[in-house]
């Protein structure tokens, strides 16, 4: 792996490449009050001097007191958006003869390149990598978009107030599935990137940019800011035996009390950046003659969700927040070989009743601990005595 | 009867009683047949006797004025037939009607209630297997209830 | 318009050759394919998704004989949207469907057992391949029980092949409903009570159980106070459904996708999620 400095100055030079090269770049950007996802064909349109205040169900922007391009963590977006977007037409059909005709949509081929993806999020769309190209089904809408898909990681010069990714074993350095990996200095009058090349492409992309070779004293300052970021992460997760600990507690009394803050709003599950779950809408038009099947995001903590004939499977709030936590901690590790969960912090500072992933899981290990301790009590008294 | 005695010493609903017991049982049972649509009690009938399913099957039916008589449930060989001989006023809540040619055990209700009230023990047997059956009538009852096949 | 590509996501078409009316609800749809292709080969216990125009989707268990794909057999009941505009259908009208999906009945891991199979309403359909199966290999197995039960007469499933199978000397076959009026000669009462009236080795039988969740729970406590293990109970069961190929993420049970791990079980396999509500 290639180590380079890459003046602030030509950072624009990347985005020129990738776009003369026809990839679309996506970026984080200002937009709706967040830092949002979105088209970039400028430096400019990131958020330069800008970074974001989170907490369990509060985002603000705050102006920093520098011009760095990257100084903030994830907003409600994440790439999601674009591999597997939230609307998709399947195909359309129509009457034909006694039969009927079915044709797909070849997307124009669209080639993206993510700029500013964050290790996490690295981790997150190589999750949804194993759901949606490892099973014995493989949906072609998302290998399509993401093969082609060039990806420029940025390594997170601060800690978020709800990121727990060192819990999760999943940053704050981007160690894989990169093109290219960036840290952004900011030393005084000095403002550069240290840029680590991922792939083959990755190095012939960058050596379409004026960069220069990294000095050990250099790689040393961004290994720090790394280290300094890892130190303030704002939440944190005990991970150990995990998938257990959700197994032998359905029927634990915390259900209860997150019921009673759960609005089922499913803002968790539209930020999160694992989650993957659709449905499909058959439509037609007024003839009757032609229909159309969409996929569309979906979420299970709506009512329609489990439906069956008869009911909902889950019908009380109770079993749809357990199924969306198990899910994504417990069952995901048997069903993909990983967590479902990368650190990212998203569903805590979404959630408007500001339910956190991580104080649920301390809370249920807490009285486990608890039990056990009372139970040695028992048995010391018991033995105390003798 | 002696003819009796082998058979009910063997039947599930009287096993692991006393011989004294089972004797004094004996004593208050009779042989008895129906034909194929014959009815064996009628719901309002004094409860003379209650029934030991020897072969055969019986249906227990509520009768409605709109839809005629429904069967609730069909019992058959090795079943009991027959409770309200225990409860005051001993009148039969439902009918029953043979839905094939069925053979029984009749046990002479008045008999028992009387030799019951002797022997407290033989009460307690008695009425000990006679809570398995109603429990065991009640839970298939809940489910039947629960309309499981309905559309809901 | 765009060329088609081969896409699980994309309906075949099949065109209806009969619509069988088993009960005032419920129709056996016979299918073939729109292309003379030669069949449907799928394992007892698979399911479709079925394409209705411009409606929406469903997954209805296959309920015809595997050893004929040619004629392609669901039996549906008319629950909802899609399954009130399907059994509307009449013979050449065309459907979609997608698949075989999902695992299948042990039929050929059976051989050398009794076997018995439980279905309660509905639930016969996708239990029909098996015991077409089983017949067809008669000398394989043991003995060979079906427990059936409905909700009245008018409501039981193919009441001519019953009346077949019951006649055969080498099968037994038990149906029972929930209420009958009068001239209902069978038995009447839930279908768990037949199962202390059948006599077989509890340990060399396979048990195949399909019907509705709560029917199923209770078969179960019968058969195991019976002493049949776990290992060989198998259940069916079912969960919403939208892609049918593991990729939307609603049929899960558990850490199970009923599309793919199921919709047949090992019961061993998922007896704690049984015992458990709102999974």
């Amino acid at each position: 792996m290639n180590i380079a400095i890459l003046e602030n100055d030509h950072l624009q030079t990347l985005i020129d490449v990738l776009r003369k090269r026809g990839y679309q770049v996506i970026g984080p950007t200002l937009g709706e009050g967040a830092i949002i996802y979105d088209e970039l064909n400028s430096t400019a349109n990131l958020p330069i001097g800008w970074t974001d205040e989170q907490d369990g169900g509060a985002y603000r922007l705050k102006k920093r007191n520098d011009k760095a391009l990257f100084g903030y963590n994830v907003g409600p977006h994440s790439w999601k958006k674009y591999l597997l977007s939230s609307e998709l037409r399947l195909w359309k059909i129509k009457r034909n003869g006694g039969s009927f005709q079915i044709a797909t949509e070849n997307e124009a081929a669209r080639k993206f390149a993510f700029v500013g993806v964050r290790s996490c999020d690295i981790h997150a769309i190589s999750i949804q990598d194993k759901v949606f190209m490892n099973g014995q089904y493989i949906d072609r809408h998302y290998k399509s978009r993401r093969e082609d898909t060039f990806i420029v990681a940025v390594n997170c010069g601060k800690a978020g107030g709800t990121c727990f990714c060192v819990s999760m074993n999943t940053g704050p350095k981007a160690i894989f599935g990169f093109d290219l990996a960036m840290t952004e200095i900011l030393e005084g009058k000095n403002h550069f990137f240290l840029v680590e090349t991922g792939t083959e492409l990755g190095a012939k992309i960058l050596r379409l940019i004026p960069h220069k070779e990294a000095s050990e004293k250099e790689k040393s300052v961004a290994d720090g800011v790394l280290k300094k970021t890892a130190e303030q992460m704002g939440r944190s997760m005990d991970t150990a035996n995990i998938k257990d600990l959700f197994y032998r507690n359905y029927e634990h009394p915390r259900w209860n009390n997150v019921a009673e803050r759960c609005l089922t709003c499913a803002n968790c599950t539209m930020v999160c950046p694992t989650c993957f779950c659709t449905t499909v809408e058959d439509v037609t038009d007024l003839t009757g003659e032609h229909a159309e099947r969409w996929r569309k995001l979906d979420s299970c903590f709506t009512m329609d969700f489990s439906y069956i004939h008869g009911g909902s499977v889950r019908a009380s709030t109770k079993s749809r927040y357990r199924h969306w936590i198990t899910h994504k901690l417990a069952t995901w590790i048997d069903q993909f070989g990983t967590s479902g969960c990368v650190g990212c912090g998203r569903c805590i500072t979404w959630c408007p009743v500001a339910i956190d992933i991580t104080e649920e899981v301390h809370a249920i290990r807490e009285s486990e601990t608890v039990i056990e301790k009372q139970k040695t009590i028992v048995k010391e008294d018991v033995h105390a005595n003798t | 009867m002696q003819t009796l005695e082998p058979y009910l010493a063997e039947h599930p609903f009287l096993k692991g009683l006393d011989p004294r017991h089972l004797n004094i049982i004996v004593g208050c049972a009779s042989n008895v047949s129906f034909d194929a649509e014959q009815y064996i009690l009628h719901e309002g009938e004094e409860a003379t006797n209650f029934y030991i399913i020897h072969q055969g099957k019986v249906a227990l039916e509520i009768f409605t004025s709109d839809r005629g008589p429904i069967t609730i449930q069909t019992i058959g060989e090795g079943d009991v037939l027959g409770w309200s001989w225990l409860i005051p006023p001993y009148h039969w809540h439902y009918d029953a009607r043979a839905i094939e040619p069925t053979n029984a055990i009749a046990l002479d209700a008045k008999c028992l209630r009387d030799k019951c009230e002797e022997d407290h023990d033989l009460g307690y047997e008695l009425l000990k297997r006679f809570a398995h059956v109603i429990t065991q009538r009640l839970e298939a009852t809940r489910l039947q209830l629960l309309d499981v096949y309905g559309i809901h | 318009m765009d060329s088609i590509i081969t896409d699980s996501m994309i309906p075949k078409p099949f065109r209806i050759h009969r619509m069988l009316k088993e009960t005032h609800d419920t129709y056996t749809i016979e299918l073939e394919s729109t292309n003379g292709a030669d069949g449907f080969p799928f394992s007892s216990g698979q399911f479709n998704m079925v394409y209705v125009f411009g409606v929406g989707e469903v997954p209805i268990s296959i309920s015809g004989d595997p050893k004929t794909p040619k004629i392609l057999k669901h039996t549906a009941r008319s629950v909802g949207t899609v399954t009130k505009a399907l059994l509307k259908l009449k013979s050449g009208d065309v459907l979609g469907v997608r698949g075989p999906f999902g695992s299948r009945w042990p039929v050929e891991e059976s051989v050398g057992n009794d076997v018995i199979l439980v279905a309660g309403g509905i639930g016969l359909a996708p239990l029909r391949p098996v015991l077409y199966s089983f017949i067809s290999h008669r000398d394989k197995y043991g003995k060979i029980i079906l427990l059936y039960g409905a909700r009245t007469p008018e409501d039981l499933l193919y009441k001519k092949e019953l009346e077949q199978w019951r006649g055969r000397f080498d099968l037994e076959v038990k149906v029972i409903v929930d209420s009958a009026t009068g001239d209902w000669r069978g038995n009447v009462g839930v279908v768990t009570t037949l199962i202390p009236r059948i006599q077989f080795d509890p340990l060399h039988t396979v048990v195949m159980i399909c019907g509705p969740e709560v029917m199923m729970r209770y078969t179960l406590k019968e058969l195991q106070s019976r002493g049949v293990k776990n290992e060989n109970i198998f259940v069916s069961m079912e969960r919403n459904m939208k892609c049918g190929i593991c990729l939307c993420g609603h049929c899960q049970f558990g850490p199970k996708f009923v599309c793919k791990d199921g919709p047949v079980f090992c019961y061993e396999h998922i007896k704690e999620l049984l015992g458990k509500r709102e999974i």
